[in-house]
């Protein structure tokens, strides 16, 4: 068992003397294997004999179906986007991720807050406010941030859904009316402030460009160690 | 460029804050100035939202601050910034000196605050309704003696009694109003002296700080 720390201070009346389990989260775009490889993850890690929880974004009770009627209106000014997100992450995080790492959980994050902060600064959001923001979250056991290149990405996109999603190709930036060329552009400025906040944040990067089974393997060694290094048997 | 003007009140509940800017409001529109009004946790969005999580008592200390910021994020963008860029007279029941005041007596950092909410600008002219604490809280258990849970701070669990954590939590957001005075220059206005005397002042005050004459809205009427 490690000490946990929340990067400034935790939230109000939380205790973080008693944090059991362990917190890892995987980053990346939609469509870079993200959820594949967590659910492989959770499969592997339960078979030796580890409780899971998984969470992610836009699923807390208290504001995740009215998040989503938001996002769909898209009349929400970037910053109430901003806080409205952080309203729901906050809410999984007292109400999921620290009850599950209290009871000694490895919990899986499908995105974390670095998503939150890349996609707000993309949109002109101040890096030190959502600094500030997201100031009470936990600091994670391990990140790994999917990096995946944006022809594999777009491949991959109509592959899943033959449909480019608005948001993820961030229509809303006015990049360009053309949604290939939207999608091409937004996530580059979105990998270079994945990059940014890689440094600042202290998180590893994975070549999500190879083939399912390579990176499942990657992830269980490099997870395996933080596990031996973690949590005692 | 902003050319409005931003004007806010803040108090207890029961300070009678709301009756005043209803007044300041009437007394503006006779003399045709452009102005507009708008009160704390309304934005149609998050209000739905708020509304359920009250109701279920879902929120904690810092998700309770979150959809409050928000709400006032969504009101700013949409309908204050708009209307000071447009040269208008925004009146606020309540800015975000409440919940300073209300989410710091919740445990919330001060500074996490300030910089959460730094997207605001500081009103022109913020009125602060002082009354003795006893007089507030009679004005509101004598009216009013449904006191909903969040409101009367229940969620902080200083009392079982809903009455007496009323009370205490008054106290305690009264002591963060008191020190916020200073640090944010309020206008204090006596709440104790009667309705239209604090008009009265209320009035003088905003004729002295802000040049009317440069809001009226000849032919719009």
């Amino acid at each position: 068992m490690t000490a946990k720390s929340c990067y400034h201070q935790p939230p109000p009346g939380v205790d973080l003397g008693k944090l059991a389990g362990l917190l890892i989260v995987v980053e990346g775009p939609d469509c870079s294997g993200r959820s594949t490889h967590i659910g492989l993850l959770a499969q592997w890690l339960e078979q030796q004999g580890h409780a899971v929880a998984q969470v992610g974004l836009k699923r807390s009770e208290l504001v995740g179906d009215e998040l989503e009627s938001a996002k769909e209106g898209n009349v929400l000014s970037p910053r109430t986007m901003s806080l409205f997100y952080a309203t729901d992450f906050y809410d999984q995080f007292e109400n999921r991720i620290i009850p599950a790492l209290r009871s000694g959980y490895v919990v899986l994050a499908d995105r974390y807050i670095f998503t939150l902060m890349a996609r707000d600064i993309v949109r002109g959001a101040e890096p030190e406010w959502l600094d500030s923001l997201y100031s009470m979250a936990l600091v994670p056991d391990a990140v790994y941030s999917f990096m995946v290149s944006s022809r594999t990405l777009v491949e991959r996109t109509l592959k899943s859904r033959a449909l480019m999603d608005y948001w993820e190709s961030g229509m809303d930036l006015g990049l360009s009316r053309d949604w290939f060329d939207s999608f091409i552009a937004y996530q580059r400025r979105i990998r270079i402030e994945f990059r940014r906040l890689q440094g600042k944040y202290n998180f590893e990067t994975v070549n999500a460009n190879r083939s399912i089974k390579a990176i499942q393997e990657d992830l269980k060694g490099r997870i395996q160690a933080v596990v031996d290094r973690t949590i005692q048997h | 460029m902003m050319p409005g003007k931003l004007i806010a009140v803040e108090g207890l509940d029961g300070s009678g804050k709301s009756t005043q800017i209803h007044l300041v409001h009437q007394w503006l529109q006779g003399l045709r100035c452009g102005v507009f009004f708008t009160e704390w946790n309304s934005s149609e969005l998050v209000k739905g939202a708020t509304r359920k999580a009250k109701r279920r008592q879902l929120l904690t200390p810092l998700t309770f601050s979150l959809i409050h910021a928000t709400d006032l994020s969504d009101r700013y963008e949409r309908q204050i910034l708009p209307i000071l860029k447009g040269g208008h007279i925004v009146l606020c029941d309540r800015y975000i000196f409440t919940p300073f005041a209300r989410d710091e007596v919740r445990g919330c950092n001060p500074q996490w605050l300030r910089r959460m909410y730094g997207f605001a600008r500081i009103p022109d002219i913020t009125f602060y309704f002082r009354l003795p604490l006893e007089t507030a809280l009679g004005r509101i258990l004598e009216g009013r003696p449904k006191l909903k849970y969040f409101e009367a701070g229940m969620d902080l669990g200083l009392s079982p009694d809903i009455t007496e954590s009323f009370r205490l939590f008054q106290g305690r957001v009264m002591d963060r109003y008191e020190r916020m005075a200073k640090e944010f220059k309020f206008t204090v206005v006596d709440a104790t002296r009667p309705i239209h005397q604090q008009q009265e002042q209320v009035r003088k005050i905003i004729a002295q700080k802000i040049d009317l004459a440069a809001f009226h809205q000849r032919g719009l009427l």
